[in-house]
């Protein structure tokens, strides 16, 4: 080792060597300083790590919650687009005057009347232009027989158009007909959920079910289907039923009158409603919500209690996906604070690195390295650390949403747009917050920064 | 490049001394610091000229202003008043875009602590310098492994500075200090932090470079090491006190 030999000889007259070209951006520069930030981030790393997890955290956070609130509207836009978008619903609600008036005093039940009428759909059907169809439906509760099977349900008296209102299909048969409706039959149509419920191993179709004391031929089966709990929420009707059966409304009509009676704690309750629930289907979709206005301002001057409820799905849609994008906002906030914090860890990790490497930025600047050349090597360093805490950002956000709905049922949708947003975020906090640091780096003295220890 | 042709007579500058090419000149060079109100003047009006293949020792008591000599030489500290020119170059109006420029391409440095970087392998610290030049990957691969060979170090290119001893570390920041083929060397108590056998291995091969045509300068106050040179500049108290050759 004492030996050293310095060969070839150098000339005396020889040219400083000089680079054929001095590109200010090329890619083999961008990689050179690139493997350096890598070099420094891996041998610091615990620290990069923790450094990072805010970012992580911040665009996890992000993806999941866009994911999770995305699916909850999309479900809730789900439920009221089921019920039509140029649908109105109305229904008839116990009023509560009435329902304190009818615990009062001893005797025999009395009726309470309340609810909409024959006449108010007929006049709503006259006066309003522009109403393609209205669906009128008389919801009773009643125990539904088939042999030992029984089983309480809604029997929804109700028009052929029933289910195309409602955008229900039919599983097997078909609806009742025009005729069966003018004719009073005796014709049924069940919810899946009753047909398996009654007939847990025959097909129903071509079979009967009793209710009271009369026979109905089945002549179809809807589909299953989760539909919404609104619209559902009729008076006579159970709150959630999952289940109901169909028959023409003329033979609800003539077979269970319009008094109904009830047995309750305080007795025997009951009521007459003519109609439970009408749909009004209006021909344009945009004149949706003014239709309803006006339906309420008839019927609000035809009864004289509220005893009545208007629902315009296309209204709720309007609402849930105004909530939708309120939601959208609060997680968004939420997760920005989170990636701001995130930035606001890599910025204080930054400086500590500056100051570590005070050395090295005085060696670099010793050697030809300019103030750009220092701010564009712990700006990429930066924006190295933000990136990859984005990028296992987006892994978790990806996951998270998908564990979710694999452990709570619970819809979540990934838009494509929230983990490249949530990534572009991150990279960008890394330049915001590198900046500060690396131009602190580069405007050191370089005899200061060589001096350091 | 210190031709006759590239000479500029509008420019005070002597290009040769006696027949020998000047690759460095300092013009009353006068460097004052300010501490709030006080202002201190460190340097009083330096003037010296290095010629090609000249291998000087700057030496002088703590306090004289070697170091702050030194920065000036190595163009990482501005003269408060006078002219240095490195080359053809008048450095003292320069910006620090054209200072980091020339420090790369016309100077290279050896400090005293080897200022390595512990991150990088010999082979890459090599390179640094060559980078910030813009050498394409291959042409600074070709030139480093070249370097360290030369300073015997080629069976160690992908060590990291802590694998190696002193010696060793201080023989890669030579390569380095080679690398773009300076005008002037600077070395700043190149022995200082190593035993004598090292430090002989490393003055053995600071002849080798003076004697293939290299511009050293040296900053030492060790008289041992200052016998290696052919030129002797004394500084007292911020002021050439002898300058000597022989």
């Amino acid at each position: 080792m004492s030996e050293i030999s310095l060969d070839p000889p150098l000339s005396a007259n020889q040219q400083p060597r000089a680079a054929v070209t001095r590109s200010s951006f090329s890619f083999t520069r961008f990689r050179k300083i690139t493997e350096v930030g890598l070099k420094s981030i891996y041998s610091h790393g615990l620290r990069s790590l923790l450094t990072v997890l805010g970012i992580v955290i911040g665009v996890a956070a992000v993806i999941a919650m866009l994911a999770v609130s995305e699916g909850a509207s999309f479900e809730a836009q789900q439920q009221f687009r089921d019920l039509g978008a140029s649908n109105i619903l109305l229904k008839s609600v116990k009023p509560a005057e009435v329902e304190e008036s009818s615990n009062r005093g001893f005797g025999p039940p009395q009726a309470i009347v309340y609810g909409l009428t024959n006449s108010d759909i007929s006049t709503i059907r006259d006066t309003i232009p522009g109403i393609s169809n209205v669906i009128a439906s008389r919801i009773v509760k009643k125990n539904v027989w088939n042999l030992g099977n029984s089983m309480n349900t809604d029997v929804v008296g109700t028009s052929v158009d029933y289910p195309s209102s409602r955008s229900y299909n039919l599983r097997a048969g078909r609806f009742f007909s025009e005729s069966e409706v003018r004719d009073h039959a005796n014709v049924v149509v069940l919810s899946n959920e009753v047909a398996n419920a009654l007939f847990p191993i025959d097909n129903p179709l071509g079979g009967s079910i009793k209710i009271d004391s009369d026979y109905y031929n089945i002549v179809g089966i809807m589909e299953s289907e989760g539909y919404s709990n609104l619209g559902q929420n009729q008076a006579g009707s159970s709150n959630a039923a999952p289940s109901r059966i169909y028959i023409p409304f003329t033979s609800s009509k003539s077979r269970f009158g319009e008094t109904t009676t009830r047995q309750t704690s305080g007795g025997m309750e009951s009521e007459t409603v003519e109609l439970h629930e009408a749909i009004i289907q209006v021909e344009n979709q945009e004149a949706v919500i003014e239709v309803g206005e006006i339906i309420e301002q008839i019927i609000q001057r035809r009864h004289k209690d509220v005893d009545y409820a208007i629902e315009i799905p296309l209204a709720l849609l309007r609402q849930a996906e105004e909530s939708a994008l309120r939601d959208s906002i609060v997680a968004g906030a939420i997760a920005g604070i989170s990636l701001l914090v995130g930035g606001i860890g890599i910025m204080n990790i930054m400086l500590a690195s500056v100051t570590e490497r005070t050395r090295e930025i005085g060696i670099r600047r010793a050697l030809g390295a300019k103030k750009k050349d220092i701010i564009t090597q712990f700006l990429i360093e930066a924006v190295i650390l933000s990136g990859v805490g984005g990028l296992i950002g987006v892994v978790l956000g990806v996951l998270i949403p998908f564990i979710i709905s694999a452990f709570w049922g619970m819809t979540t949708i990934v838009t494509p747009v929230a983990p490249i947003l949530a990534f572009s975020i991150s990279a960008l906090i890394g330049v915001i917050f590198g900046i500060y640091p690396s131009m602190r780096a580069a405007d050191m003295d370089p005899v200061e920064a060589l001096r350091h220890e | 490049m210190l031709d006759s042709e590239t000479q500029q007579s509008a420019v005070n500058r002597p290009a040769s001394v006696g027949g020998q090419s000047v690759v460095a000149s300092l013009d009353d060079i006068r460097k004052t610091y300010h501490m709030g109100s006080l202002a201190v003047e460190v340097l009083h009006g330096i003037s010296l000229d290095f010629f090609a293949g000249d291998y000087i020792s700057i030496m002088g008591p703590s306090g004289c202003g070697k170091s702050t000599l030194m920065n000036i030489l190595g163009c990482l500290d501005q003269p408060s008043s006078g002219k240095y020119f490195l080359g053809d170059q008048d450095t003292s109006q320069m910006e620090d875009d054209q200072l980091s420029t020339i420090r790369g391409a016309r100077l290279g440095f050896i400090f005293q602590s080897y200022n390595l970087i512990q991150q990088l392998n010999v082979l890459e610290n090599i390179e640094m310098p060559l980078f910030y030049q813009g050498f394409s990957a291959s042409d600074s691969h070709e030139i480093a492994m070249g370097l360290a060979q030369r300073v015997g170090l080629d069976d160690r290119i992908d060590h990291k500075p802590f694998e190696l001893s002193g010696g060793q570390q201080q023989r890669v920041a030579i390569a380095r200090a080679l690398a773009v083929d300076p005008l002037i060397i600077l070395a700043d108590e190149p022995t200082g932090n190593l035993d004598s056998k090292s430090g002989a291995e490393i003055l053995n091969l600071f002849d080798e470079l003076h004697s293939q045509g290299k511009t050293l300068i040296m900053v030492t106050h060790s008289d041992e090491l200052a016998e290696r040179s052919q030129r002797w500049v004394r500084l007292r108290d911020g002021r050439v006190e002898s300058d000597e050759r022989n």
